[in-house]
This record gives C-alpha cells, sequence and structure tokens, in this order.
C-alpha cells in the first residue's frame, strides 16, 4: 500500500517558499499543450480553410456554442469559453493520465476544488454582469426571503460536489489501475485504462454542463414568471 | 484497557466500516442509476427525434446519482489511507 498515495501531494521542488507539487506542473503542461494546439488550430482556421484542422477546430467551437444554447435559452459566448475551457482542461488531463508516471491533475483535491471554486466565483460574477447587482440578489429572496439561507447552502454543497466527484471518479480510476499493475502483468490493466479515459472524458463532460447549467441559471434573462 | 488493544479496535472497525460503506453506497447508486436508464430507453422508444437531448440529460443525471456512490467511496478511503483518529498510521 506504500506505492498508492491517495490523499495529499507530493511536492517536487520549493520555489522560495512555494511549494510546486506534481499536480501543478502536470496542471501546466496540460494547459501548455491546449494552448499550442489552440493556436495550432486558430491558424489553421485563419490560413488553410477547408483543411482537416480548420474543420476540427470549429465543429468544437460550434459544438460548445450549441451546447451553452441549448441549456441556457439564448446565446451566451463567455460562458461557452468558459465551460470549453473546464471541459477541454478535464479531457485533457484525463488523457495525459494515461501516460506512464504521468499522475492526473484531476486526480488531486487540490485541483478539482480550484475548478469548483472557478464555477463558484463565476456563478455571482456571470449573474452581476448579466443583470446588475440588485437583480442577481433578487433570485435569493425569490420566491420567499425566507429560502435565502437554502440558496447559499446549495450553491456551497452544488460546489463541493462538484470537486468531489471529479476527484472521486478520476481517483478511483488511477487506484483500480494501479491495483491490477501490482497484481497482474503488463495487458491486464489496459481494459480498466480504456474505461478510466471513456470516464474522464464523461466526467469532463458533465463537469462544463454543469458549470454551464449553474452559471446559465444564473445569467438567465427573461425568468420573471 | 492500554492503547495498543485500543488502537486495533479502531483499525477493525475502520476496515469494516469503510467496506460496508462502499457496498452500500454502491447497492443504492445502482437501482437510483438502472431506474435512469429504463427511463430513459422507454423515452427514447417514444421520441426517437429527441434522443440527443434525452441523452445530454441521461448522462448529466447519472453523474448527479452516481456522485452519492463517489462520496461513499471517498470515505471509505478517507477511511483507509487518511483516517483521523488512527494516530501514525
Amino acid at each position: 500500500m506504500n506505492g498508492i498515495r491517495v490523499f495529499g501531494e507530493s511536492v517536487v521542488f520549493h520555489v522560495g517558499p512555494l511549494a510546486v507539487t506534481d499536480t501543478a506542473i502536470t496542471a501546466f503542461m496540460v494547459s501548455a499543450g491546449l494552448i499550442v494546439i489552440a493556436v495550432l488550430l486558430r491558424s489553421a482556421v485563419l490560413d488553410r480553410p477547408g483543411s482537416a484542422a480548420a474543420i476540427a477546430g470549429e465543429l468544437a467551437v460550434q459544438w460548445l456554442d450549441d451546447l451553452v444554447t441549448d441549456v441556457v435559452g439564448h446565446p451566451a459566448p463567455g460562458l461557452a469559453v468558459f465551460s470549453g475551457a473546464l471541459f477541454f482542461f478535464i479531457a485533457g488531463s484525463a488523457i495525459a493520465g494515461q501516460m506512464p508516471g504521468v499522475r492526473a491533475p484531476t486526480a488531486s483535491v487540490a485541483a478539482t476544488s480550484a475548478l469548483a471554486f472557478l464555477v463558484f466565483v463565476a456563478v455571482p460574477v456571470a449573474g452581476i454582469r448579466a443583470k446588475g447587482f440588485g437583480g442577481y440578489l433578487r433570485d435569493y429572496v425569490r420566491p420567499n426571503p425566507l429560502l435565502a439561507p437554502l440558496h447559499i447552502m446549495s450553491e456551497i454543497s452544488r460546489t463541493f460536489a462538484l470537486s468531489i466527484r471529479l476527484f472521486g471518479n478520476m481517483m478511483s480510476g488511477q487506484l483500480i489501475v494501479a491495483l491490477l499493475v501490482a497484481l497482474a502483468g503488463v495487458l491486464v490493466p489496459a481494459p480498466m485504462m480504456a474505461l478510466d479515459l471513456l470516464i474522464g472524458f464523461l466526467q469532463a463532460y458533465i463537469f462544463a454542463v454543469l458549470a454551464t447549467v449553474y452559471i446559465g441559471a444564473a445569467i438567465r434573462v427573461g425568468e420573471e414568471s | 484497557m492500554n492503547p495498543e488493544t485500543l488502537r486495533t479496535i479502531v483499525v477493525v472497525a475502520s476496515i469494516v466500516v469503510a467496506g460496508l460503506t462502499a457496498a452500500l453506497g454502491a447497492v443504492g447508486a445502482a437501482f437510483g442509476e438502472s431506474r435512469i436508464g429504463a427511463a430513459a430507453m422507454d423515452a427514447i422508444a417514444r421520441q426517437p427525434d429527441e434522443a440527443g437531448s434525452i441523452t445530454r440529460n441521461l448522462f448529466v443525471s447519472l453523474a448527479m446519482v452516481e456522485s452519492t456512490a463517489i462520496f461513499c467511496l471517498v470515505i471509505a478511503l478517507i477511511l483507509l489511507f487518511a483516517n483521523p483518529y488512527i494516530t501514525g498510521g
């Protein structure tokens, strides 16, 4: 059981007082890879319209726009960018976690809490930008001011659930693969790794959809009835 | 009771409860997910045109229900790997 780490972080090196963990390093690597891919797709869309890369980029953007429009009820370009960033980061982490010796950044409570905290902060920011301060606060006293504590409780508990769900799924997948590798040879863990990758993509989609639903509920206009 | 015996009792209780937590959490989530899956199949059979939207809601509801099982799993893992009541464990 010594080789399996479920909770906690392993510090790789220190930069002054700042401890750099392996989670931070892999998260930055995933972000850098995504930025490189995004820049390549952008130049493909601008310079070589009709090529496979350009079509892939346009399909991804179209898919995100449709998803957000379906959930919110009207187009919300900023929200599509936010949800898309969440989706591609979590999916990229799932791919990175399949590499030998690399632990997916989302298999750490620190990273998933940071992602859920982003959603927690984005809800009031987007709500205030869309409806104004008073309009956003009025949502809390609807339908009755007595329910305001419950609204606040639900925002905190759903943030907690968002982070623990992602962490539990990603970490349990890695745990199963680690146990199988310790138990039996080379090819036995392969189906479980494939399942882990599938669950990673599914969780990325679910995280993005839930973030869209939460933020969409805050920015939806014309919900007076 | 000497501290060693006390510690053994806590360790045994943690292991047993961790197994029970994971098992009971899986039972509840399995029943819930089977009902969601059956209802989604029924809905797709009735309205094949809405299959895309039904499938999206199906996945989101499955994830919501499955998160209870995941919470149970995380609690079981806390009991096994990060138990606050076993000092120096």
